[in-house]
């Protein structure tokens, strides 16, 4: 736990990344699956409370990235992952990092909307309770409430609690998704393209709460929209055929991109 | 381009247009046409099927009987006095005896013209014997006293009465004489020969008389097999299915698994009974004729049917609700009991109910194991012998007498009964637990 404290300390003073603490940090990160390699040598850094941004044409790799930072790429068998991640110092890919714990500290918000076919209470209350964080009803539900209400949801739902989270718009399936991920206190939120789905009105609103949630918590987001990039984030990394092109603060890599590359991909020229 | 091509009316417009419109209509009504007929046939063969089985089967469920007031004459059954010492006496009086009295006193005839008093006495089923038995076992006081009493007619008499043979044959080559078919008529008249619930059909064990036969040991040996599939077979599928689907590591030893239990699936079921013959019976020295071995040989039969229906109610939960719960932070297990496995058990359960059918009307491996037996009591426990539903329907279609072949046909109403009760409930639970996402 010193050690943890330590290493958090000295990526707070390391001047990689403008004043801010690196939150998550990937070095010469590669992913195979199976023969195929679809990331080479990924060197990024998550600062703490800010909305870090990967975007990229398809297939860049930008959401495999985002998969390793929570090692969901575990779950595909043929994955293989090198190099190195930390959170907050310390190596998640150490024998040592429990992965159930690691997801309850990074949470992940999915591309489509996909709340459990059960009550919308159930769906924000199950992380709570696998977990233990709660000893008994009144908690549980304060919990409930609390993220409802950060997720801007409460107000539409408080009165339906106990009806089924999938009976939600769109929108709000996706806000309920991210209640339940925050009701797990995570300390990093990874969402994945979290408004493909979503019409104009309902993005607005998600986009909205992760200007709200970067208080608290440290955000990834990987989008295909550069307009979303450049509303939500403060930094952006830019990927393409699997290798880390240019990263940076967003407003530099959106005026003055260095690569040849991220300025025809901004510029709409490909991808 | 095309587009431009159509507006301007240019003659390639036309070739394009040439897609032959009726071509596709005329095939796809002639296509609705095949489906309608493929349907059609099927229909047509299931209710033949029915027609057939419920037109001989019917009648199974009512037997005639003759109403009698039959005097519990003492000295017919305990002459020398003796049942207060030996309790035996009771079991072993002539109670058919006095249901003969009692005919031959209704009908007027002499009761010392012996031709006569046998002729009336072989309307009288045998099985009166243990109807009047139980009566007084189970209240002697009754003894001395005149009761009216339904007694089973003989199944040759039950078979005139339905009109099911011909009385304008030669008396001699009928079973039926002449003189009972008149009595009969009497009685019809009085009202006091009746067709009534065959209640002895769900509830008798096996006879060689058919008035007396039924499907009770069957219904039991059936009842305790499906148990015993369902405990057994269920678990160990779905522990099965759920391994290889959601923690097995995809390789070539699971691929050869996987290749093997479709592979089981196909097997012959006489197989399987050979297999329960050599390994139950011979090897590990279990009853013959029991309905555990039964039980035991339908459950490997039933595995494989469930663990490919639960394999693919697990394939069929969206992947989305796996990410879900292990981004939570779910573990493995977590995920599949919490989420993965309530969304697949409507699936599971149909797979399953389709499987006990399957096992519940299954002969061949239960003639294997000797299940095919004349088995007149009620088998206490899974150890004792039994028979089955369909061995019953095998055993009484290979039986000579006519009255057999509307039992044939009954027990095969009371099978198709099951069988429909329980793909119903496999329906309905679907329907319940089914969710959308």
């Amino acid at each position: 736990m010193n050690m943890l404290t330590e290493a958090a300390i000295e990526n707070r003073l390391s001047p990689m990344s403008n004043e801010r603490a690196v939150k998550m940090q990937g070095r010469d990160v590669t992913v195979h699956y199976g023969e195929k390699q679809a990331l080479f040598g990924i060197s990024l850094d998550i600062p703490e409370n800010q909305v870090t941004a990967l975007i990229g044409p398809s297939g860049c790799g930008k959401s495999t990235f985002l998969r390793c930072l929570n090692r969901m790429n575990d779950t595909i068998d043929v994955a293989r992952i090198g190099g190195k991640i930390t959170l907050d110092g310390q190596d998640i890919y150490d024998k040592a990092i429990d992965v159930v714990e690691l997801r309850a500290r990074v949470g992940m918000v999915f591309q489509k909307p996909n709340p459990f076919p059960k009550s919308i209470y159930e769906n924000v209350a199950y992380g709570p309770r696998i977990h233990g964080l709660t000893r008994n009803k009144t908690e549980l539900d304060g919990i409930v409430e609390e993220s409802l209400k950060k997720a801007a949801l409460w107000n539409e739902v408080k009165d339906r609690l106990h009806e089924s989270g999938t009976g939600l718009s769109g929108g709000q399936q996706q806000r309920l998704c991210i209640a339940r991920t925050i009701a797990v206190s995570p300390e990093v939120i990874l969402m994945d393209e979290p408004c493909s789905a979503l019409d104009p009105i309902a993005t607005a609103k998600v986009e909205e709460l992760m200007d709200e949630l970067k208080q608290n918590y440290t955000i990834v987001i990987v989008t295909h929209s550069m307009q979303q990039a450049a509303r939500v984030s403060q930094r952006t990394a830019f990927f393409h055929l699997g290798v880390l092109v240019e990263e940076g603060p967003t407003d530099t890599i959106f005026t003055s991109p260095h690569d040849k590359r991220t300025q025809d991909y901004i510029t709409g020229r490909f991808g | 381009m095309s587009d431009a091509a159509i507006f301007t009316g240019a003659a390639p417009a036309k070739a394009r247009r040439d897609i032959g419109i009726k071509r596709r209509y005329a095939a796809e009504q002639r296509f609705r046409l095949y489906g309608i007929i493929a349907i059609g046939i099927g229909i047509f063969f299931l209710l033949a099927l029915m027609v057939s089985v419920f037109t001989k089967g019917y009648t199974a469920f009512w037997q005639t009987s003759i109403d009698l007031p039959i005097t519990f004459d003492a000295a017919v059954i305990d002459p020398d006095n003796e049942r207060a010492s030996d309790p035996n006496v009771l079991l072993t009086a002539n109670y058919p005896r006095l249901a003969q009295n009692a005919l031959v006193a209704k009908l007027g005839i002499d009761p010392g013209n012996r031709a006569l008093v046998k002729q009336a006495g072989g309307m009288i089923s045998a099985g009166s014997r243990t109807q009047l038995r139980d009566m007084v076992v189970a209240d002697p006081s009754i003894i001395g006293t005149t009761r009216n009493v339904w007694v089973l007619a003989t199944a040759d008499v039950d078979s005139a009465f339905k009109g099911q043979v011909d009385l304008s044959v030669d008396e001699a080559r009928r079973k039926v004489s002449d003189q009972q078919v008149e009595w009969m008529n009497k009685l019809a008249g009085e009202g006091t020969i009746a067709q009534r619930w065959n209640s002895g059909l769900f509830l008798f064990g096996a006879s060689s008389r058919p008035e007396t036969a039924g499907m009770g040991v069957a219904i039991i040996g059936s009842i305790y097999m499906m148990v015993i599939v369902l405990v057994l077979a269920l678990p160990i599928g779905v522990a099965a299915s759920i391994y290889l689907e959601e923690f097995a590591p995809k390789n070539r030893f699971t691929d050869l698994v996987e290749v093997n239990i479709n592979n089981l699936a196909a097997v012959p079921s006489i197989v399987f009974g050979l297999l329960g013959l050599a390994v139950f019976i011979n090897f590990l020295d279990f009853p013959r004729s029991a309905s555990i071995v039964g039980g035991l040989v339908l459950t490997l039969m039933t595995l494989p049917t469930i663990i490919i229906a639960t394999r693919a109610s697990l394939r069929a939960v969206p992947p989305s609700i796996r990410s879900a719960a292990l981004g939570l932070g779910a573990s493995k297990m977590q995920m599949v009991f919490h989420h993965v496995l309530p969304l697949a058990a409507p699936g599971i359960l149909t797979g399953t109910i389709i499987g006990l059918a399957q096992a519940l009307g299954e002969t061949a491996p239960l003639l294997l194991i000797g299940m095919v037996a004349f088995v007149a009591d009620y088998p206490t426990t899974p150890l004792d012998p039994a028979t089955a539903l369909p061995v019953q329907i095998y055993m009484w279609a290979n039986e000579a007498e006519r009255a057999f072949v509307e039992r044939t046909s009954g027990a095969i109403i009371i099978l198709l009964a099951f069988l429909a009760v329980m793909n119903i409930g496999a329906i309905v639970l679907r329907r319940r637990f089914e969710r959308r996402w």
